[in-house]
């Protein structure tokens, strides 16, 4: 049962798709438990987007330590490299086909040629793509110097060129504020960054960036048009209501030379997607239970493909929860339980992943509420669990360890943030 | 003695009278462009369809009712000559209201007039046996089964390629400023780049039509912007299998629904009329927006959340005084021939537009044609990686490992596709390097992602290939560069 008699096939216990943190830890923990792995990632370099991530904050719970992107991606690296883990870089997947639970290919082309894989398990570490100018319904003149947050990122700290001077931000989440430091940092002038939301999108630590560089934010405002020939010349700006309705008559015009727009991320799922993988809208990634299993056996996932993480810690341990479940997988052919426990989102939870318990072991919920709140308790009533959070705030993901012994007997479990 | 013709502008029409005219071994043709690369006036941004001929009324538009439906018949050759992307899916004019069927009526005859074939009315059971996920609110419509659609930049490119290979020659970024007419006759363009000689000039300048007209001394026309605006969807959003079309009004064909080419659910245009300085307006509106996605629901009721699009953007019409095609020898000015108000379907009859230049050189300018012993119709499609079979993708890796390293992974468009684009960028005299100019050759940056991961790639190539720093390289030509200099310029004190 050959697909492509033509191409050389390759045949390993689990290949990983993807070099990013996710990945990287993925392939780490399977190597260690024993298994056949091959990473394949499509970039030149290994890391996925850490090394374009030169400002620090990355590692605090994983290495204990506060790392850059870069550094935080070296490390993972060189541990992949001392176990002798084999991936290739410039390696791009281009198909994945499920024949059966234990019979899976995975067809990626590089500057060798393309290959077909066996292998009995995939995990799937992906990333996500970030949403651009045009689906969040700017409109105006299709010119030079508009860009995602990343790949401005991508132009300055990978390649070295400096996209503008007088800079609009869109989106005032980590990777916008984040942003509108590096570029300040250059010597360019932001003159905004504009939220359409009433209260600002990232942690408080990088909010303080705006302050410190001296930098106007406009909450409920939105940026609705570019203007310029050739390259953006000015943004207009409007006011929207409790709704997010613009306000007619609220409009004003910035000039600007950039505009880059950090409106969130989308994780890439459309080769699961192609397969049959069930997706939950609310993450934007696939249904998984507690090992990070997909609604299609032995097809795991981990990282920005399973849902938008904000820390590379969680997304690191998602690869080594991924890389487990693909142990038990392919040794007992199927994550055991002896009843899937369905986890159920309550008040104020916007998403929640894992979706379904096995019961069988301890496990961490990652979950992100919809509107900010102060002086909180996160429950899971059915086991009368209890957790204090002085604040919460769709920015921050939170998450929540629970123990095999008190998930055991439930049925069901329902997570909510209520006032305490 | 060689006939000397300039043509000003690359666009569909002066790309198809040029691939036309490098049949003749007697003329030795200039294609002159303003821009930096070819196709990027009008026939950038329209429908791209490849019209079916039955709506133009032959007594108050003679030329568009005569040359749309021998366009469309020579564009089913060209296509496979010239290995354009196309395809060949037919259009149904849908009647959602018994009255419809009046209008729908007099296309028919009209269709007949103009000699389309194969065109019949169809009932709703067989509507939707052809379209299945039409409104339920159709009651049958007109079929049109040589209705096309074809890549309109991917064709402007693939027509002056040929015609370079058979001896034309390019100058790109020459805008025309002046014409030169001695004694009642042309004698050559006047441009930014110098004087080009020439017997005959061809006004083939799109939106500016009537100011090169003018040049010549001819003002009896104006051309008017009118705009049209479109949404494009991922391509995993369902559309229709055919083109739809509502059934038209006095002033619009109306609000299209397709799957355009590369399988994206496409809906526009609007018409709206702008002044005629407003020729370099191309900026989407809101309002005109709205109004398109209400005029596509009606035929097509499960359109996507808006979170689907991946693009919008707009087009401008080159609406001349009269409505009609203005194509002709200016008698006033021997050598002078006007090919202006090219509107819709000027995509469609640009084939047919050629042959009637050529015609018009030898009849109304008495210059008898020779053909070349040799000329060469055919021209060989790009290499497109995402159309490459596994075991044909190896033998290409084998000959240049580029073509196995993907740069846009929506598409999945590879190094060495981008690297053949840009030497036939090369080929046909492009001079800046812009990623508009890679985009629209392998379709890199068109995906879901827009490109925010790949366009940084492609500027490098871009950048290595054409020996410039990658800041310099543009998106779109001249004063649209990339960047303002590398990253610590500013720190510098200095600014590109
Ligand atoms: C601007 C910015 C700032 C950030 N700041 C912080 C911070 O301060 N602290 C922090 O902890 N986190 C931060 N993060 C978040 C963190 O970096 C991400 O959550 C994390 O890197 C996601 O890792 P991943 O492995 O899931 O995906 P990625 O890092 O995106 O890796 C996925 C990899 O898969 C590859 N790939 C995709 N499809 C294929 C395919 N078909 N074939 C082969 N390869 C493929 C991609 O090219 C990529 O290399 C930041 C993120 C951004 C964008
Ligand atoms: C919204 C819309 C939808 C349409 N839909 C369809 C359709 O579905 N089917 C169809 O058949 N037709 C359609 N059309 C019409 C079709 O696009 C045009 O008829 C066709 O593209 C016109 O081509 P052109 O070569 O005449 O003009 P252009 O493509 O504009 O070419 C003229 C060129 O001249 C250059 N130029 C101008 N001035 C100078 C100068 N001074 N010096 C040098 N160069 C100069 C310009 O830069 C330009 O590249 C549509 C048009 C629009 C706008």
């Amino acid at each position: 049962m050959e697909p492509f008699p033509q191409i050389p096939m390759l045949s390993y216990d689990v290949v990983v798709i993807g070099g990013g943190p996710a990945g990287m830890a993925a392939a780490v923990r399977a190597k260690e438990l024993g298994l056949n792995v091959l990473l394949l990632d499509e970039n030149d370099y290994l890391g996925g987007i850490l090394p374009q991530c030169i400002h620090p904050g990355f590692g605090l719970h994983y290495y204990k330590e506060e790392l850059t992107g870069p550094e935080f991606a070296s490390r993972l690296a060189r541990k992949l490299v001392e176990l002798g883990v084999e991936y290739k870089t410039a390696a791009r997947v281009l198909e994945i086909k499920n024949y059966s639970d234990l019979e899976k290919v995975v067809i990626f082309t590089s500057p060798s040629g393309v290959y077909q894989v066996w292998a009995k398990a995939i995990i799937y570490a992906a990333g996500a793509r970030e949403r651009h100018a045009f689906e969040i319904g700017i409109t105006g003149d299709r010119v030079a110097g508009i860009y995602t947050a990343g790949e401005a990122q991508m132009l300055m700290d990978i390649y070295g060129v400096l996209p503008g001077k007088e800079i609009v931000i869109v989106g005032s989440g980590d990777v916008g504020l984040i942003m509108a430091r590096r570029f300040a940092l250059e010597g360019a002038k932001v003159k905004a960054v504009i939220e359409l939301m009433p209260y600002p999108g990232g942690l408080a630590r990088n909010v303080m960036i705006l302050r410190d560089f001296d930098i106007p934010l406009y909450l409920s405002h939105k940026v609705v048009e570019v203007r310029g020939k050739g390259r953006v010349e000015r943004v207009k700006v409007v006011k929207v209501d409790e709704n997010l309705n613009e306000i007619p008559g609220s409009e004003f015009w910035i000039e600007a030379d950039t505009l880059i727009i950090s409106a969130g991320l989308v994780p890439s799922v459309k080769k699961l997607k192609k397969i049959g993988v069930e997706i939950d809208p609310a993450t934007g990634g696939p249904v998984v239970n507690d090992r990070l299993e997909t609604s299609v056996p032995g097809i795991f996932v981990a990282g920005n493909s399973l849902l938008i993480n904000d820390l590379v810690d969680y997304v690191a341990e998602q690869g080594e929860l991924a890389a487990e479940g693909a142990k038990e997988f392919i040794e007992k052919g199927g994550i055991e339980s002896k009843k899937w426990i369905k986890v159920e989102k309550g008040e104020n939870v916007r998403l929640l992943a894992p979706h379904y318990l096995s019961g069988e072991g301890d496990v961490y919920l990652y979950l992100r509420v919809s509107k900010p709140m102060e002086d909180v308790e996160l429950r899971v009533p059915e086991i009368g669990k209890k957790m204090r959070l002085p604040v919460v705030k769709p920015a921050e993901m939170l998450r929540i360890k629970l123990k095999a012994e008190e998930i055991k007997n439930t049925e069901k479990l329902t997570v909510e943030v209520v006032k305490a | 003695m060689k006939t000397k013709v300039a043509i000003i502008g690359a666009g569909i029409s002066g790309a198809s009278i040029a691939r036309v005219l490098s049949k003749y071994e007697n003329l030795e043709v200039h294609l002159i462009e303003k821009a930096p690369d070819v196709g990027w006036g009008v026939s950038k941004a329209n429908t791209a369809l490849i019209h079916g001929g039955y709506d133009d009324d032959p007594e108050k538009y003679p030329m568009r009712a005569k040359l749309c439906i021998r366009g469309n018949r020579l564009w089913h050759q060209w296509v496979k000559e010239l290995e354009i992307p196309h395809v060949w899916n037919g259009a149904l004019i849908v009647a959602l209201k018994e009255e419809d069927f009046d209008e729908l009526e007099k296309l028919l005859e009209r269709g007949r007039q103009n000699g389309v074939p194969e065109m019949r009315l169809v009932d709703r059971e067989e509507v939707f046996h052809l379209e299945p996920n039409l409104t339920r609110e159709a009651i049958g419509a007109l079929w049109v089964p040589i209705v096309g659609q074809i890549g309109p930049i991917p064709a402007v490119i693939a027509l002056v390629e040929n015609a370079v290979a058979n001896g034309v020659k390019t100058h790109l970024e020459t805008e025309v400023r002046e014409i030169k007419v001695e004694n009642g006759e042309v004698k050559g363009v006047e441009t930014n780049n110098g004087f080009i000689e020439a017997d005959i000039v061809i006004n083939a300048a799109g939106l500016y039509a009537d100011r090169i007209a003018r040049m010549a001394g001819i003002d009896y026309f104006e051309i008017h912007p009118r705009k049209g605006e479109y949404w494009i969807f991922d391509d995993d959003v369902p559309g229709p299998k055919r083109v739809l079309f509502p059934t038209p009004t006095p002033i619009s064909k109306g609000i299209v629904v397709t799957t355009e080419i590369s399988g994206h659910l496409m809906i526009g245009p609007n018409a709206q009329d702008l002044p005629p300085e407003e020729k370099e307006n191309l900026a989407t509106t809101k309002e005109g927006l709205e109004q398109v996605w209400e005029g596509a629901k009606k035929l097509w009721p499960q359109l996507p959340p808006r979170s689907k699009v991946i693009r919008t953007f707009a087009g401008l019409r080159p609406e001349p005084t009269g409505g009609d095609f203005i194509i002709k020898a200016e008698e006033e000015v021997w050598g002078f021939i006007n090919v202006a108000g090219i509107r819709s379907p000027g995509l469609t009859s640009a084939p047919a537009i050629a042959h009637e230049v050529a015609g018009i050189i030898e009849n109304s300018l008495g210059i008898e044609l020779k053909e070349k012993e040799k000329w060469n119709p055919y021209r060989k499609e790009i290499t497109h990686f995402f159309m490459m079979r596994p075991e044909q993708a190896n033998e290409a890796v084998k000959k240049n490992p580029a073509y196995g390293k993907i740069v846009c992974r929506c598409n999945n468009v590879s190094e060495g596709d981008i690297l053949e684009a840009i030497e036939r960028m090369k080929f046909i005299g492009v001079k800046t390097p812009s990623v508009d100019s890679v985009k629209f050759r392998t379709k890199a940056t068109t995906g879901t992602c827009q490109g925010s991961f790949c366009r940084p790639k492609i500027i490098q190539l871009l950048a290595r290939e054409y020996g410039v720093e990658p800041w310099k390289v543009t998106l779109k030509g001249k004063g649209s560069e990339i960047g303002i200099g590398d990253v610590k310029a500013l720190l510098r004190g200095e600014e590109a």
